[in-house]
């Protein structure tokens, strides 16, 4: 028996996929249905569930951003009206993606993938790839999401002043603190937008808009002064990359 | 814009030849009474730049303000001040040259003919300056008429775009799919709906302006549409007294703000939403004020389709010539976004 969470805002959508699942009422078991993201997330940590029924635009936090939060992400079945960038990730990664409205036999398909693809590690493989992909688009790169203790926090990435690398994890630093986010340099090097973003060095990505200075430290290297007083290490490369982004 | 920059520009270069001949003239005429070619001189260009500083004055006035009926006489007042300060600058700037006294006795002769010569000449130059710039006016409010009925025409097949393609039509076929299942009336009144909100986007466009009536009637449509939708996480109030209700404004204006409140009322938190429209009439204005509440910690950025907000603006300015007719504030968590429309 596999058991599954719906997360969907709307409530008919929601019924929508408990009335198509009555057919498999012995191999898929629902624990719960789940208004918004932060509902969602609880409800993931708690029940640990094999299968997401997932939305994509929800309240506060969307789909993506839940599942960013999650530590081992479950299998997901995307259920979401159009939306021209997610669409791309779902074909690469997701278990399978319905597109509102679905017929049940759609439905049905992608159910029957699901438990011919069972293993769980693969399954949570894939998820993490496919957030991979969907942070690439447009809308998902102009805020972080974190959590801090059992508190999800919104971060605008204009509020963000630099990124460092903290062993598996990045502290991006704000003016109201540090949070930690389970994402590596690379990822964010590839994700936020290069023209405010500069990997400056192995462990620091800088907001071009907060250095007010750059000074000579070493041989070959620089230190850049935030707007906040913080010191950050500019390595040779950094400083290339640094001089292009600001034309000088 | 290049275009009239251009013509300016020619228009810059006759008055310039124009003030040389007329130096010329003078110039020739000085000398044809006997005096000697550098007195003559001396005279014409001193009277010359003093016309042209004149000219340059009353011409730069008439840029920035077209003088209505009452106030062309002003402008006649203004001509004959200008007048005298030229003559004025002649009578006592030229004797400082030293040209002799039969020459300061000529001038001192010829200041009254001076000044109605000046004066003409002002006069020509208010003339000619005024017809010019209500003639550019002309031409941009022409232009300005038919980027409004461009953009109205964009502001149709936007709505239809929105409408039919994302989210909006998908979800609410996804409902009625979810009610067929187990109450089959609701899904029969929920196509009706839909039905008559496309059909109402569809026709909207001939008249450009509707009773407010109207709009309110087709925004209900929509309203109702996504109360289905959300369920009782969306409340909407509606305030509009019955002078209100006669009130025109732009078609298809209400239902992108409405939009724009849903989206980041309901998007930005967890709790039931109350979007409210209030509408009267102040002074000659229709006032419709929508809020909608929002959290400013974790508002995204509001860049939206880049249609709803400022479109309503631009459109407002098209229609109305006005950018002052749109505001939005935002404080103690609402939003708040308030329309005027002048009622002609």
């Amino acid at each position: 028996m596999k058991r599954a969470l719906i997360i969907d805002d709307e409530p008919l959508a929601r019924m929508v996929v408990l009335e198509y699942l009555q057919d498999f009422k012995d191999q898929i078991e629902v624990l719960q249905e789940c208004g918004d993201g932060f509902e969602g997330l609880k409800a993931i940590q708690q029940l640990q569930p094999d299968l997401v029924f997932l939305d994509v635009q929800m309240p506060k936090i969307n789909g993506f951003e839940m599942l960013e939060l999650v530590d081992s992400p479950p299998a997901v079945i995307f259920a979401t009206a159009f939306d021209e960038y997610a669409i791309k990730a779902f074909e690469a990664h997701a278990v399978d993606y319905l597109l509102k409205p679905f017929s049940k036999e759609r439905f049905n398909k992608a159910i029957e993938k699901y438990l011919a693809i069972s293993p769980a590690a693969v399954i949570t493989k894939n998820t993490e790839t496919l957030l991979e992909a969907a942070a690439q688009s447009p809308a998902q790169n102009e805020r972080i999401v974190v959590k801090t203790g059992t508190k999800v926090k919104i971060i605008a990435v204009q509020d963000v002043e630099y990124l460092q690398a903290d062993d598996d994890y990045v502290s991006v630093v704000t003016a109201e603190g540090a949070f930690l986010k389970n994402k590596t340099m690379a990822f964010f090097e590839k994700t936020l937008d290069p023209g405010q973003f500069v990997r400056v060095h192995r462990s620091y990505i800088v907001a071009i808009s907060q250095i007010t200075r750059l000074d000579p430290y070493e041989k070959d290297s620089h230190l850049a002064i935030l707007k906040s007083g913080a010191k950050i290490p500019v390595s040779k490369t950094g400083y290339v990359k640094l001089k292009q982004v600001l034309g000088i | 814009m290049a275009a009239s920059q251009l013509s300016t520009s020619k228009l810059f270069t006759a008055f310039a030849i124009c003030g040389v001949v007329w130096a010329a003239l003078q110039g020739y005429i000085i000398h044809s009474f006997g005096f000697v070619w550098l007195t003559s001189v001396i005279d014409a260009v001193l009277s010359a730049v003093l016309l042209a500083i004149a000219c340059w004055l009353i011409n730069n006035n008439l840029r920035y303000y077209q003088p209505d009926k009452e106030s062309y006489f002003y402008l006649f007042i203004w001509c004959a001040a200008l007048a005298i300060a030229c003559v004025a600058g002649c009578r006592y700037i030229l004797p400082l040259f030293n040209l002799g006294q039969v020459y300061f006795n000529f001038l001192q002769q010829s200041l009254e003919i001076r000044f109605f010569t000046t004066f003409l000449a002002l006069g020509w130059m208010a003339m000619i300056s005024a017809l010019w710039y209500t003639q550019l006016d002309h031409k941009r409010t022409e232009q300005r008429k038919t980027e409004a009925e461009k953009l109205a025409r964009d502001a149709e097949l936007y709505n239809l775009r929105q409408q039919l393609q994302p989210h909006f039509l998908f979800n609410s076929l996804n409902s009625i799919n979810a009610l067929i299942g187990f109450k089959p009336e609701l899904a029969r009144k929920m196509i009706h709906q839909l039905s008559d909100f496309l059909r109402g986007t569809l026709k909207k466009d001939e008249q450009l302006l509707v009773p407010l009536n109207d709009e309110l009637a087709h925004l209900n449509l929509y309203l109702e549409i996504e109360k289905v939708r959300f369920g009782h996480r969306l409340q909407t109030e509606i305030s509009c007294d019955k002078a209100c209700g006669e009130a025109m404004l732009p078609s298809l204006l209400l239902q992108p703000l409405v939009e724009n409140a849903i989206k980041f009322g309901l998007y930005d938190t967890t709790d039931a939403v109350t979007i409210s429209v209030r509408a009267e009439v102040e002074d000659q204005y229709l006032v419709i004020m929508i809020q909608n509440p929002y959290d400013p910690k974790t508002s995204r950025p509001r860049k939206g389709t880049g249609f709803g907000l400022s479109g309503v603006q631009r459109r407002l300015y098209l229609i109305f010539a006005r950018n002052d007719l749109m505001e939005t504030h935002a404080n103690d968590n609402i939003f708040t976004t308030i329309i005027k429309v002048p009622q002609l």
